[in-house]
């Protein structure tokens, strides 16, 4: 046996290195693999996004963006006469700002309760579970700008059913216009933002619930723990990651808000969103320049709390693992 | 008195049910009253009323034929469809690579597209209104195919690439073995598995570019190239108090129901895409 | 058939965790070689290394004398089964095992006739048509070997087949694998971390500890000679006991061992002059300790536990050491209870010992030792 391997290993002769290795091969094709999608994405995100902050330091009109000077920040702040020029000088850009915070947090909030409660109901077993199911998933279905319109009927201040509803049991005495009070119009935005929410929000929780295993329930039964500790003690620090990513999702998606308030207040002072704001900064007046302020006011502020999430976030990580 | 166990399994039984008729009709109650303002006209509008009383099906010739909802349902169709079409594509081959190969910049290329698919819309707005102004585009649904990509794409790409990190890697293994090159591991293995998540993806993004509004309420103005949820919000009367309710929720009734009978068709695949994008998130 | 040559393999993942630091390995033509280990000791890691699927840090790879760490899998021509089967789900098992060869374009004859011949041999003729996931666990188990077989490879890999499956119908695989490595004369490398597969499939086992190998040698080889405690005590169930002992006389055919408890021992092992007076590990296997009476015997201890098997009885004793009594392996039934005090014998011609480093001293009779089984690797003279 001894012989035999070595006459073999005279034999053996050592070929140069010339072919890549598994890895260094995958990784190449990696990058062909995702070109097509990145190309793309950077053509239709990428450039466009350049292109508005290029643009957000110009004069340009909608309808000859061709034809533009450049005026430095003048579109973002100036001062003139002692009087305050551009977005930041804008009254109801600070009014917008205003706005879409109060309508995110407000509704994010109420989503995250109500969609909690309707989680934990789906997660309960009974007959009739895949209708609740299926009912639950009907307003996700059913496109903003529908939403919009459909509560814009139910809140009619002669017509509506909202109205009719809180006459009929009593809790208001006359009509309210939900529309057109600089007050409630904002809740009407949120109510009808809530209820076209809730169900994302309460099945990504749903998700989450159904990875807890059940014999920790039982164990903490057995340990004698009410069904409110078994809650709080078991359930909300294992769905916890689950939940601040869906917080995020929805608070992203909250801050961008732009179609319902669109359809359902007519973009009105009193509710229109940052989104709104910029867009009619550009089409309605057709300044492309400040228009472009705007909107890259929206993207910082957006990427702002983001940002500030995620170092929250890695905050609570890095807690957790001390 | 201390409740017997029946008496206590009855009662929390009554509750449960309580809630889930409470929560049902949450949800269901507005596309329910939207039904039945649909079919009323005249004065009935406005009686507020629990229970169908009236049949009438003009506010439904209207709203197709009139108000031009049955052009917009077929352009809504199309541009979802190729934009879907043309994502899923795309997303493919990308979210192997990012789900099964690592490579340099991975993590970094996984972020940016978590960030592009939450960034809002309106930054790339007017960035975008010149690419569709110089590709000869305003106004036509090639605009809306070429704007809905910004968020449909990063869309697609999150979720594949979280169903593709779910399969085994020994499947790969075995192909590899079997003497598979990517692009036969892609097609012949991958590509046929993940049919039904490519069909829950495909769903979900359909959805997405189906209700999209501020890119087509700026990309197209004339009549025929309207979308769905632009077509809705154009449906006006003469003047603010001659809002043709019937035929604004008939209108709504009608493109909403194609996705709701989607949506419940494929209710669990739905339940699972969605979660998929974020839960791992 | 193939032979496969493993020079100074290193594994080395991100610059700095090394898994495997070097590994010399020679498989020969037609054996059928179980590498074995605990979780962990990178037994895995060497399969996919020598599959292709994981590169190779350092260190050459040679199939049949060529050089082959840059090869392919498919280059490779090695056929390998997966621990989860990894059958492709939407496809039929004729599909699956023609896979192969489609994608390396032979004829489409030629293929029918190897994915009939694989599904013959494997008694998969009936499910032909089926897909994965309508086949139980042993069948799907048939097609993933049957996918290895069909391309005729020079090299089959086994990565842990058995352990997805009950008990009853492992004992079933393990005697069909058996089979058909006689039938074949392939070259086959199996990895496990079950001694029992090791030492029921293999022609010879190699023992993998933290990417290092402990020894090689038949099954019996390492069940007679293991080179020290660690292999000592991974073969053989339950697992070899170790007293604490002192040589007192060394000697070229016997050695004088006195044990803890005083009584003295004269062992056929061959020790050398210098280790005489330190203290070593005298290693008895459960099954071969005898009961010995209460006074003479050489070790007494009182019973802490007792394991009825129904053919055979494990009774504990203590040793002082709570997490690990020694094990007595009684043949029958057993009327002794917990808290009986015994006394036990060691067979002289039944002992192991090692040094206090853990190393094997030679042992010099065994009962069926061929001459080739002393070359073994590592045994310390």
């Amino acid at each position: 046996m001894t012989t035999k391997i070595l006459s073999l290993n005279t034999s053996l002769v050592r070929p140069q290195r010339n072919k890549r290795s598994l890895q260094q091969r995958r990784a190449r094709a990696a990058w062909l693999l995702v070109f097509p999608a990145l190309f793309l994405l950077a053509g239709v995100a990428g450039w466009p996004l350049l292109r508005t902050i290029f643009y957000s330091f110009t004069d340009a009109a909608l309808d000859t963006p061709e034809v533009y000077n450049f005026v430095g920040f003048d579109n973002y702040l100036s001062f003139f006469d002692g009087e305050a020029y551009g977005v930041l000088g804008d009254p109801l850009w600070w009014k917008s700002v205003r706005n879409t915070l109060w309508f995110s947090s407000w509704s994010v909030s109420i989503e995250l309760i109500l969609g909690m409660l309707v989680a934990l109901l789906m997660n309960q077993k009974f007959r009739g579970q895949g209708l609740l199911r299926a009912a639950v998933l009907v307003p996700w279905a059913i496109p903003t700008i529908v939403t919009a319109k459909m509560w814009g009927w139910m809140f009619h201040d002669q017509y509506g059913v909202v109205n009719d509803l809180l006459l009929r049991i009593g809790i208001i005495d006359g009509p309210l216009a939900w529309i057109a009070s600089p007050t409630l119009s904002m809740w009407a935005v949120v109510f009808a933002d809530v209820w076209k929410t809730i169900p994302f929000m309460a099945l990504m929780l749903l998700a989450a619930l159904q990875t807890v295993p059940a014999d920790l329930y039982e164990a903490a039964r057995v340990d004698g723990a009410t069904a409110w500790q078994r809650f709080t003690r078991i359930t909300l620090p294992l769905i916890m990651p689950a939940m601040i990513v869906a917080l995020i999702f929805r608070t992203m998606d909250a801050l961008r808000v732009f179609d319902l308030i669109y359809v359902l207040t007519s973009n009105s002072e009193a509710t229109v969103s940052v989104s709104g704001y910029a867009r009619d900064q550009m089409v309605a007046y057709q300044e492309m320049g400040s228009g472009s302020a705007a909107s890259v006011l929206v993207f910082m502020m957006v990427a702002g709390i983001a940002a500030s999430f995620l170092y929250a976030g890695s905050l609570y990580n890095k807690e957790k693992q001390v | 008195m201390k409740l017997t166990r029946r008496q206590r399994y009855l009662r929390s039984k009554s509750f449960l049910y309580l809630a889930v008729v409470v929560t049902a009709t949450f949800c269901v109650f507005p596309f329910y009253n939207a039904i039945l303002t649909s079919l009323r006209s005249g004065q009935d509008l406005f009686l507020p009323n629990y229970l169908p009383t009236t049949f009438v099906w003009k506010n439904y010739i209207n709203a197709l034929m009139v108000n031009g909802i049955a052009r917009s349902l077929l352009n809504s169709m199309i541009v979802a469809t190729v934009t879907v079409g043309g994502c899923l594509l795309v997303s493919i081959t990308a979210s192997f690579a990012l789900a099964r190969i690592k490579f340099r910049g991975r993590q970094g290329l996984l972020f940016t597209i978590l960030c592009v698919s939450m960034f809002p819309q309106v930054a790339v707005l007017s960035g975008m209104f010149e690419l569709v102004r110089f590709l000869g585009l305003y106004d036509s649904l090639g605009s809306l195919i070429l704007s809905y990509t910004t968020f449909s794409l990063p869309f697609t790409v999150w979720v594949l690439t979280t169903f593709m990190k779910s399969l085994p890697v020994e499947l790969e293994e075995a192909a590899i073995v079997d003497g598979a090159g990517l692009w036969v591991i892609i097609s012949k293995i991958f590509a046929p598995i993940m049919a039904p998540a490519l069909v829950t993806t495909g769903l979900l993004a359909f959805v997405g570019s189906w209700n999209e509004f501020m890119f087509a309420l700026t990309f197209t103005i004339s009549g025929e190239n309207r979308t769905v949820p632009v077509a809705i919000a154009m449906m006006q009367g003469s003047s603010q108090y001659e809002l043709p309710w019937g035929n604004i929720m008939a209108g709504s009734v009608i493109v909403t129901l194609p996705i709701i009978i989607l949506v419940l068709i494929f209710q669990k695949r739905i339940v699972s895409g969605m979660t998929a994008g974020a839960v791992k998130g | 058939m193939a032979q496969l040559k493993l020079e100074k393999l290193n594994k080395t993942y991100d610059k700095q965790t090394e898994v495997i630091p070097s590994l010399d390995l020679l498989v020969n033509k037609g054996e059928f070689v179980v590498i074995v280990g605990p979780s962990g000791c990178g037994k895995s890691t060497l399969l996919r290394m020598i599959a292709g699927l994981e590169d190779i840090t350092n260190g050459n790879m040679y199939i049949n004398g060529i050089y082959s760490n840059d090869d392919t899998p498919s280059e490779r021509g090695i056929g390998m089964v997966f621990q989860s089967y990894a059958l492709y789900p939407h496809m039929s098992v004729y599909e699956n095992i023609a896979f192969a060869m489609r994608l390396a374009k032979l004829p489409a004859k030629e293929i029918d006739r190897r994915v009939n011949e694989a599904a013959r041999t494997l008694q998969l003729e009936p499910l032909l048509q089926r897909r994965p996931k309508d086949m139980s666990g042993g069948q799907r188990q048939r097609v993933a070997i049957g996918r290895a077989i069909a391309r005729e490879p020079k090299l089959f890999l086994f990565d842990e087949p058995l352990s997805n499956l009950d008990a009853s119908l492992r004992v079933q695989m393990r005697m069909e694998i058996a089979n058909l490595h006689k039938r074949l004369g392939s070259t086959v490398i199996y990895v496990t971390h079950d001694q029992v597969e090791a030492m029921t499939l293999a022609d010879r086992i190699v023992i993998l500890n933290k990417g290092r190998v402990e020894q090689v040698g038949t099954p019996l080889e390492l069940y007679d000679h293991p080179g020290n405690e660690f292999v000592a005590q991974f073969i053989g169930s339950p697992k070899m006991n170790l007293l604490p002992a002192t040589l007192v006389k060394s000697g070229e055919n016997t050695s004088q061992v006195v044990l803890d408890s005083g009584k003295e021992l004269i062992l056929p092992i061959r020790t050398p002059k210098s280790a005489e007076g330190q203290s070593v590990n005298l290693g008895i296997r459960p099954e071969h300790i005898l009961w010995g009476e209460k006074n003479r015997a050489h070790y007494q201890a009182s019973v802490i536990f007792v394991e009825h098997m129904g053919n055979e009885t494990y009774l504990y004793l203590d040793n002082g050491n709570a997490s690990e009594p020694w094990v007595v392996r009684n043949a029958e039934r057993s009327a002794i209870v917990a808290g009986e005090a015994v006394g036990v014998d060691l067979p002289a011609e039944h002992c192991y010992l090692f040094d206090g480093t853990g190393q094997a001293f030679q042992r010099l009779v065994t009962a069926q030792a061929s001459p080739e089984a002393l070359i073994s690797k590592k045994i310390v003279n």
